[in-house]
């Protein structure tokens, strides 16, 4: 207020005007100040009430909730209620091969998804970057994101019906080939391909969207000069465009591995069964049976606490990494 | 760079399979949709012979009518309709107001409700709790549990608060002069400037409701209520072990696969007809995405 440049009103007043603002800015205490301030804009904290009452009800007292992974929980003592058992529930898990064998396979999944996925959109990107018939790249842009906006369970439905053992059309061209119908969906040693390609099918082409702006940022006077070197599409793509976006790689790449836990299981819950859960049951598929479809509320919990703390591990480091070598840091 | 006649040879050639390869690609990102449609037009003895691979063999909308007879299936699309529709406006009256005040330099302990919003993308309770603490608010089988349950998403909040924070102070001035209120400044300066992301964000919520299942399978039990993907799963993914069920849909004029097929269809054709809108908004948000707490 008082750094405001005054219309009106001799030097006197502006004292005076100054001083009161003065004597009102030493007196009153923090509170008081709050007070005032919140009296003045309280249409904002109005329009913020909403959001934080949400998250406090729906995410914060969750976590607050996540203490049963410490307690021995029943439904009618409650959350508080329920009595303290240390770290049981952690120690059953840990000696349960079905939890052992789901942190391995979210490993495992996760492994394949990065060595197998990760490459997938720079090189479609780079493709696409080379396409000079601009009808064609817009429809071929078109088809390949289209499959990131379908639902998983139409997904599945698609992968089910495909790899059906009667009708599929994997095994209808298997059998051209004279192979043997195999039921893919049954065979453990098919299910981490299956659903890694399916990944990759789904995501590639709508991920590649990130890399393709970052072409776009390539400055346009490094190919003129390549051009009159006379360099070829082929070392332009090697030596200025890959170069160009390594940042950009590099930045997603550690993303990806700060949220290498999270396996889509929706996807899983889709595919699995009995029969390869040997090969298919990763953390979160293990917590929604245990826990929602087998009532261990507890013991689920613990897992999920397992899961989430290793991952938020994750996620930090990733940033902080990201920090030290972009000086930009993901958030 | 556009211009061919600066290629070489060696270039042309290399531009020619290149192209060749992105159109494998996309053919081989499109095929599976095609041979879905294809499938649920064909006869059911046909698709179980296997004899369907890339056009309608034995062509007959048998499937459709089975499909399209079936009461859940209506009730379960017309629920998709609610949750989607209640859910985006739901999100939207949270979001909105919301991320406006977050971007307000004069909001008091700013960083720390920020940082609030910012931590719910990092970490997460996980599955248990979030359903125990459904089921204590008594929000299972409920519609409005469903829409209030995931109305607010921080990754759509700091979107949108960081294209508000991007809109330069003098656009407000003159609506501040004629003395309006902040919920005046919003609805008619900011909204209106921000149609591009609040369009992206809508669309995302858009998206996400139409296709979750997960959530809406865990919490809702009474048949009437569940979502269209819901009742997709229950068909075609529960149902594809049952040998017996899948026998006894059986006909000369369709099968579970014809059916499978055309169920599939049905619930895609709403995402292909708002298709343009969200390839065009999608690429903004994913870039607009580059989140910043």
């Amino acid at each position: 207020m008082i750094n405001e440049p005054q219309l009106h009103g001799s030097k006197t007043e502006e004292l005076i005007v100054e001083a009161g603002e003065a004597l009102r800015r030493r007196k009153p205490s923090r509170m008081v100040r709050i007070g005032d301030h919140v009296k003045r804009e309280w249409q904002l904290y109005l329009m913020l009430l909403p959001t934080i009452l949400w998250l406090l009800i729906f995410l914060y007292k969750p976590m607050y909730g996540l203490q049963i992974a410490f307690k021995d929980y029943s439904i009618f003592r409650g959350v508080a209620g329920s009595p303290w058992i240390g770290l049981e529930h952690f120690q059953t898990l840990f000696g349960n091969d079905q939890f052992l064998r789901a942190i391995k396979n979210t490993v495992i999944i996760s492994f394949y998804s990065l060595i197998f996925g990760f490459p997938m959109p720079i090189i479609l990107a780079l493709m696409f970057n080379e396409v000079l018939h601009q009808t064609f790249k817009k429809t071929a842009q078109t088809i390949v994101y289209l499959p990131h906006f379908i639902s998983s369970v139409i997904i599945a439905g698609i992968v089910i019906t495909a790899f059906s053992p009667s009708a599929g059309i994997v095994n209808t061209v298997l059998e051209w080939f004279g192979g043997e119908s195999i039921y893919f969906l049954t065979r453990p040693e098919w299910f981490r391909p299956i659903f890694v390609g399916t990944g990759i099918w789904q995501e590639a082409g709508f991920q590649s969207i990130v890399y393709l702006a970052a072409i776009a940022g390539v400055s346009p006077t490094l190919y003129e000069s390549a051009v009159v070197d006379g360099a070829s599409r082929w070392q332009m793509m090697w030596k200025i465009t890959l170069p160009s976006i390594l940042p950009t790689i590099i930045i997603m790449l550690i993303i990806r591995i700060g949220n290498m836990l999270e396996v889509s299981f929706e996807m899983i819950i889709l595919l699995y069964q009995p029969a390869t859960y040997e090969t298919a049951d990763v953390v979160n598929t293990f917590i929604y049976r245990q826990g929602i479809q087998g009532g261990q509320y507890d013991l689920a919990a613990a897992a999920g606490l397992f899961n989430a703390v290793v991952a938020f591990v994750l996620v930090m480091t990733a940033n902080t990494i990201s920090k030290r070598y972009s000086r930009t840091s993901l958030w | 760079m556009t211009n061919m006649n600066l290629y070489s040879r060696g270039d042309k050639f290399f531009v020619i399979i290149n192209m060749v390869l992105l159109a494998l690609f996309t053919i081989s990102a499109l095929y599976p949709f095609i041979y879905i449609a294809s499938l649920s037009m064909s006869t059911g003895f046909e698709a179980r012979a296997g004899n369907v691979i890339l056009t309608p063999v034995g062509f007959t909308l048998e499937a459709y009518k089975r499909v399209l007879s079936e009461p859940l299936f209506w009730s379960s699309y017309k629920n998709t309709f609610i949750y989607t529709i209640g859910g985006t406006l739901m999100s939207l009256a949270f979001i909105i107001p919301g991320a406006y005040a977050l971007s307000r330099p004069q909001l008091y302990g700013r960083r720390f409700w920020n940082l609030m919003v910012a931590f719910t993308m990092w970490f997460n309770a996980g599955l248990i709790p979030f359903f125990l603490n459904m089921r204590d608010l008594g929000l299972l089988d409920s519609y409005f549990g469903i829409i209030i349950g995931f109305a607010v998403n921080g990754f759509n909040i700091i979107l949108l608060r960081n294209f508000f924070e991007g809109i330069p102070q003098s656009f407000e001035e003159a609506a501040r002069m004629d003395g309006a209120n902040e919920f005046q400044v919003l609805w008619k300066v900011y909204v209106p400037l921000s149609k591009p992301a609040i369009a992206t964000v809508a669309l995302f919520c858009i998206v996400s409701r139409w296709n979750g299942f997960f959530w809406a399978m865990v919490l809702l039990q009474d048949e009437e209520k569940i979502p269209l993907q819901v009742y997709l799963r229950h068909v075609i993914v529960e149902l594809s072990d049952d040998e017996e069920f899948a026998n006894t849909l059986m006909t000369a004029a369709y099968s579970f696969e014809t059916v499978s097929a055309a169920i599939i269809v049905c619930s895609i054709i709403p995402i292909l007809l708002i298709y343009p809108f969200l390839q065009k908004y999608f690429n903004k948000g994913i870039l607009l995405g580059g989140v910043k707490e």
